[in-house]
C-alpha cells in the first residue's frame, strides 16, 4: 500500500488537508483498474496499478468528454473506451492519437483502507 | 541530402502522418497537398455529433499554429493531378510540380454514386465537412428524409435526423439493415432501436425509380411503394480514390495494393488508410480494404515509419465502431473469419458475439449495449484476436469469468 505516514501527513498545511476527500474503499478497485468518483460536479478517475500504487486523473478523455472509467488499464495506461487514445495516468501525458491534450492528475493516498484524493 | 516526403490527401491518414514524420525526429521537407480547403479534420462526427448542433463545427486534428511549428506544408485546396514517377515529381492542379523522394498516396474513399437516372440536387451523398454542412440545412421537423442505404452512415444520419424531429426513411435493398460485416443479432437490435425512435425501415426493397424535381425526391421502389422526401441522402458503400494511382502505372485491387509495410509496387510510393488494400496477417495475408479511422490513424503512421525506412510490417486488428442514439456498436476482427458463436450478455442488455475460427481460435468480436457497456471487452477481445488466442467457449459465454484473466492465459 502506498499512501502517506502519518508523520508526513502532519507536515500537510490546514488548507490543503480540507482538499482531501474521501473516494472509495482502497479495496473497492481491483488491481490494474478503474472506477469513476463524482464529487461537487465534478468527475474523477481513480486507478489501482499492477503493483498496488493509487493515482487519480480526470474522469473524462480530453478528446470528448468520455468516462475514462469505462475503459482498460493496463500497466500504467488508461485506454480510452470510445476511440482508444491511450494516456499514462500516473502523469497524464496523453500517449498519441487521438488524444493530444494531457489529463489533470490528482494527489492520492490511501488511509485506513480509505482511498482519498487531493482535489485543489 | 535530406529527402523531400509528400503526401497526397489530408485527411485521417494523411494528416497523421505528416506529423507522424516529425514525431519521429526527420527534419526533412515534409508536403500535405489536399484538394479540400480545410485542415484534416475528423469525418466520424460528420454523421453523429456534428449534425446535432445548429450549424456543424468542423473537428480539425491539427492546427495552422502547429503545423507551421513543425514545418509542415499544407497545400489545401489543390489536387494532386499526376505522379511522374521517372523523374520522382508530383504534378498539381494549379500547374506547380512538387518533387519527392518518398511519396504517401492518402487519397481515402468517395461514396459510390447510385447508377440511376434521375437524381438531381437533393439527393445527396455524405463525405465532407461541406456535405455534412449542406445536409444539415435540410434536418428539421416537419422535413421527410429517405436514406437510401441502411449502412453506417445512412443508419447513424438516420438517428440524428430523428433527433431533430424530421422524419425518416430507410431503403435497403439488401434482406436487412448492415448486411457488410455485422451480424445478423446485432443488426436487428440496432434495426428495433430505430423503428423504437421512429424510422420506417424499408429492408428488401430494391430501387426502380427516383425523380428529382429540385423540390421533391419521388422514389418508386420495385414493389410499387413510393417514398416522397424532402432530401434524398444515399449511402451504399464507399469507392476507393485510385484514378491517380492506377494512372502511374501502380497496381489496383479493390484499392491501391500494397504490401505489408505499405508500398506499392514502386518502392518509392506508398499508400495507407481507405485508399489501400493490403495483407492483413492476422489472418495469413487475407488482402482487405478497411473503410476505418483507426485503422487510418495506424497505417498513416506506419507508413511515415516505413518512409524512414523502418521496414514494419502492418499487424494491427481491424478495429471499427458506430454511434446510433445511445447505442454503440463496436467490431474487432472480421466476424466473416468466424464459423461459429459465442455470445455473452452483459449489464443494461448489452452483449458480445465472439466469432471462432473452425480450429478454435478467435478471429472477431462484435459488441452492442448503451454508452461504452461493450468497450472493455471488445478491446481485450481484440488483444486475444492478436494473440491468435483459442480461449475456451465456455469461458467467453460466462458473464463471470474475466477476459483479462484469458489474456493471461
Ligand atoms: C460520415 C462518416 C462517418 C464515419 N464514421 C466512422 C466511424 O464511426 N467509425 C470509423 O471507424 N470510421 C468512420 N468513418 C470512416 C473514416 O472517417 C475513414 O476511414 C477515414 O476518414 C479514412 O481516412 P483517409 O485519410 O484514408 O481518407 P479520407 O479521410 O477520405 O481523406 C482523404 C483525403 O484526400 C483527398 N484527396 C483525394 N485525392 C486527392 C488528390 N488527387 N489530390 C489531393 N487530395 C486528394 C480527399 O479529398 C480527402 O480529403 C466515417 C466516414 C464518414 C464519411
Ligand atoms: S473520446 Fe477518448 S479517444 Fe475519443
Amino acid at each position: 500500500m502506498t499512501g502517506l505516514t502519518g508523520a508526513e501527513q502532519s507536515n500537510f498545511p490546514e488548507e490543503q488537508m480540507s482538499d482531501w476527500v474521501e473516494a472509495c474503499e482502497a479495496a473497492d478497485i481491483d488491481e490494474e483498474d478503474v472506477m469513476r468518483f463524482d464529487h461537487g460536479g465534478r468527475t474523477f478517475a481513480i486507478y489501482r496499478s499492477p503493483d498496488d500504487e493509487y493515482f487519480a486523473t480526470d474522469g473524462l478523455c480530453s478528446h470528448e468528454k468520455v468516462h475514462l472509467a469505462d475503459g482498460l488499464v493496463m500497466d500504467d495506461i488508461i485506454e480510452c473506451p470510445k476511440h482508444n487514445g491511450r494516456f499514462n495516468y500516473k502523469t497524464g501525458a496523453a500517449r498519441g492519437a487521438p488524444v493530444c491534450v494531457n489529463l489533470r492528475t490528482y494527489p492520492v493516498k490511501v488511509d485506513a483502507g480509505k482511498v482519498l484524493i487531493q482535489i485543489g | 541530402m535530406t529527402k523531400a516526403m509528400v503526401i497526397i490527401g489530408a485527411g485521417e491518414c494523411g494528416g497523421r502522418a505528416a506529423l507522424a514524420l516529425r514525431d519521429l525526429g526527420f527534419e526533412g521537407p515534409v508536403t500535405l497537398v489536399g484538394d479540400e480547403p480545410h485542415l484534416p479534420y475528423e469525418r466520424p462526427p460528420l454523421s453523429k455529433e456534428a449534425m446535432a448542433g445548429e450549424a456543424p463545427a468542423i473537428k480539425a486534428i491539427t492546427s495552422d499554429e502547429i503545423l507551421a511549428e513543425r514545418s509542415i506544408r499544407h497545400i489545401h485546396s489543390v489536387q494532386a493531378v499526376a505522379i511522374d514517377r521517372a523523374a520522382h515529381v508530383v504534378r498539381l492542379s494549379d500547374g506547380s510540380a512538387l518533387p519527392y523522394d518518398k511519396l504517401l498516396l492518402a487519397t481515402g474513399s468517395l461514396p459510390r454514386k447510385l447508377p440511376m437516372p434521375g437524381l438531381g440536387a437533393r439527393c445527396v451523398y455524405l463525405r465532407t465537412f461541406n456535405d455534412a454542412k449542406a445536409i444539415r440545412a435540410h434536418l428539421r421537423a416537419g422535413n421527410r428524409v429517405a436514406i437510401v442505404g441502411g449502412g453506417f452512415i445512412g443508419l447513424e444520419l438516420a438517428a440524428s435526423a430523428r433527433k431533430l424531429s424530421a422524419t425518416v426513411t430507410v431503403i435497403e435493398a439488401q434482406p436487412r439493415i448492415l448486411m457488410r460485416g455485422v451480424p445478423a443479432e446485432i443488426a436487428e437490435t440496432i434495426h428495433k432501436q430505430h423503428e423504437a425512435e421512429g424510422v420506417t425501415i424499408l429492408a428488401g426493397q430494391g430501387i426502380a425509380a427516383i425523380t428529382d424535381d429540385g423540390a421533391e425526391v419521388r422514389i418508386t421502389l420495385a414493389g410499387g411503394l413510393e417514398v416522397v422526401a424532402d432530401l434524398a441522402i444515399i449511402g451504399i458503400g464507399a469507392m476507393p480514390v485510385t484514378g491517380l494511382a492506377a494512372e502511374a502505372g501502380l497496381t489496383i485491387d479493390n484499392g491501391i495494393a500494397v504490401d505489408a509495410e505499405l508500398r506499392t509496387g514502386d518502392p518509392d510510393i506508398f499508400a495507407a488508410g481507405d485508399c489501400c488494400s493490403f495483407p492483413l496477417a492476422v489472418y495469413g495475408g487475407r488482402r482487405v480494404r478497411l473503410e476505418a479511422w483507426r485503422n487510418a490513424q495506424e497505417q498513416g503512421a506506419l507508413a511515415a515509419r516505413n518512409m524512414l525506412g523502418a521496414g514494419e510490417t502492418h499487424a494491427a486488428v481491424p478495429w471499427f465502431w458506430s454511434d446510433q442514439y445511445g447505442l454503440t456498436l463496436q467490431i474487432a476482427g472480421l466476424s466473416d473469419e468466424g464459423h461459429s458463436v459465442v455470445r455473452r450478455d452483459l449489464e443494461d442488455g448489452a452483449f458480445i458475439l465472439f466469432h471462432l475460427a473452425g480450429d478454435g481460435r478467435l478471429v472477431a468480436a462484435s459488441g452492442i449495449g448503451p454508452g461504452n457497456a461493450v468497450a472493455r471487452d471488445i478491446r481485450l477481445a481484440e488483444m486475444l484476436i492478436a494473440k491468435r488466442a483459442k480461449p475456451a467457449p465456455e469461458a467467453l459465454g460466462s458473464q463471470t469469468v474475466k477476459l483479462k484473466s484469458l489474456l493471461a492465459a
